[in-house]
């Protein structure tokens, strides 16, 4: 039987446990709060990125550009963002599970991978998955730095037509809590998502602009921009998911940890009581068999 | 009706620098600076590298960003920069912007037939310009105090 000092020694080191899970919490907080700044930081740029762009693809009658063709999807590429590190509940082992299904569902075709985020890169390659590339350790601090040598990659590929097709699997944020799972089309470019089409947008949508470059040379510079806000854009929302999936996972092992605390807690004082009880009938007994 | 300031709005990928009501705005286009006063015709445009200035209403000084690389979007009443990086005159460290002016005429000036041309001369308009909208805040600085 477990004795006193057995129930002191494992309620001290759930203590210590459960301080390592708060601190983590709040650090992960922490780090939520910057991502989800970045996050929106990032929004003008891409909001007013797709307007142009949208200006501009409205007024040439058949854009034509590398980026746009469409072939039969026969070589996927797909990107899976994943976090660097665990401990983030299921927030890893999510993603992967949402890239496999996503693998399966494109059986027969050719696939590759460019896993994003340490876990995605061991887990891939450990399903021995062809990776084209690997970017480990860039989510900490995501810069667009990171995601335009990314960016430029695809495109690369996709340009040279050694590639059908470009995915993104990642998680997108919604609250703390929780976060969706998305899987979206990278490559070709099939249309410049429309978000809230303002009346004042549509006003300048009938404009005759004056074109400093010819408006296909501005298409050219333009796409791979919008590529790059894209890969950026879910690098960000993947990082702020990543960090709440893991202050929430914190917040319960915390949590978890005072019930198991309280749990032996309770444990223990009934083992002492039972062994004072057993001293006291011990000694009465005694004393009376003295008697 | 002609309006007569133009909203001026800078952004870059990782924010939004500027979103102010200004006079005129001069930018670096890809093939030459341009000049924008309230009513100009609409406008797209490649940017360059460059040194981009506006007045804001009413002021006398002008106030100077550098400007690498973007598009520009010019409306009557508004115009738009989608730059690259973009960085106030007050923001540069105009030290490591002159190490690193001096780094990029070294690779030039080596002659070496290996460097990326193109990159090189790229660092060196940069570094540039950054030198260039640096000292002017300095400047600025020691004549207004």
């Amino acid at each position: 039987m477990a004795t006193l000092l057995d129930f002191r020694r494992r309620i001290r080191s759930v203590k210590n446990t459960q301080q390592i899970t708060r601190a983590m919490k709040f650090v992960a907080a922490a780090r939520l709060r910057r991502a989800q700044e970045a996050a929106i930081a990032a929004r003008p740029y891409a909001k007013e990125l797709a307007r142009m762009l949208r200006s501009i693809m409205s007024r040439i009658a058949e854009p034509q550009h590398p980026l746009l063709a469409r072939r039969p999807e026969e070589r996927i590429l797909t990107l899976v963002l994943t976090g660097e590190r665990g401990l983030a509940g299921a927030f890893n082992a999510n993603i992967l599970r949402k890239a496999l299904d996503f693998f399966r569902a494109n059986k027969g075709k050719k696939i590759s991978a460019i896993p994003v985020g340490k876990k995605g890169r061991d887990a891939l390659r450990k399903a021995g998955f062809n990776l084209i590339a690997e970017y480990v350790n860039v989510l900490a601090r995501v810069d667009f730095g990171t995601a335009r040598e990314i960016a430029a990659l695809v495109t690369d590929l996709y340009a040279k037509e050694e590639i059908d097709s470009v995915y993104i699997v990642f998680s997108e944020f919604k609250t703390v809590m929780t976060s969706n799972l998305v899987v979206t089309k990278l490559l070709p470019i099939e249309a410049v998502q429309a978000d809230e089409e303002s009346s004042a947008e549509r006003a300048t949508s009938q404009i005759d602009y004056i074109y400093e470059q010819p408006a296909d040379q501005l298409l050219d510079k333009l796409l791979p921009r919008y590529v790059e806000t894209q890969v950026l854009r879910a690098m960000l929302e993947s990082s702020a998911a990543e960090h709440g999936a893991r202050m929430t996972a914190m917040e319960s092992a915390t949590k978890n940890a005072g019930d198991v605390i309280d749990a032996l807690t309770l444990h223990m004082n009934k083992v002492r009581q039972a062994a004072i009880t057993k001293e006291i009938i011990e000694i009465v007994s005694g004393a009376s068999y003295g008697a | 009706m002609m309006p007569d300031a133009i909203e001026l709005v800078i952004v870059t990928p990782e924010k939004q620098l500027l979103r102010q009501k200004v006079a005129d705005v001069q930018m670096p286009g890809e093939n030459g600076y341009l000049g924008i006063l309230p009513g100009h015709a609409p406008l797209m445009t490649e940017l360059g590298i460059g040194e981009l200035s506006y007045h804001e209403s009413g002021g006398k000084e002008p106030a100077h960003i550098a400007i690498i690389r973007g598009f520009a979007e010019v409306l009557p009443d508004r115009v738009t920069i989608l730059a690259e990086t973009a960085e106030r005159a007050e923001e540069i460290d105009l030290q490591r912007a002159k190490d690193a002016l001096a780094r990029a005429q070294k690779r030039l000036a080596a002659n070496d037939p290996n460097i990326d041309w193109d990159r090189a001369s790229v660092a060196l308009q940069r570094a540039l310009v950054r030198v260039q909208v640096g000292t002017k805040r300095r400047s600025a600085l020691v004549s207004g105090s």
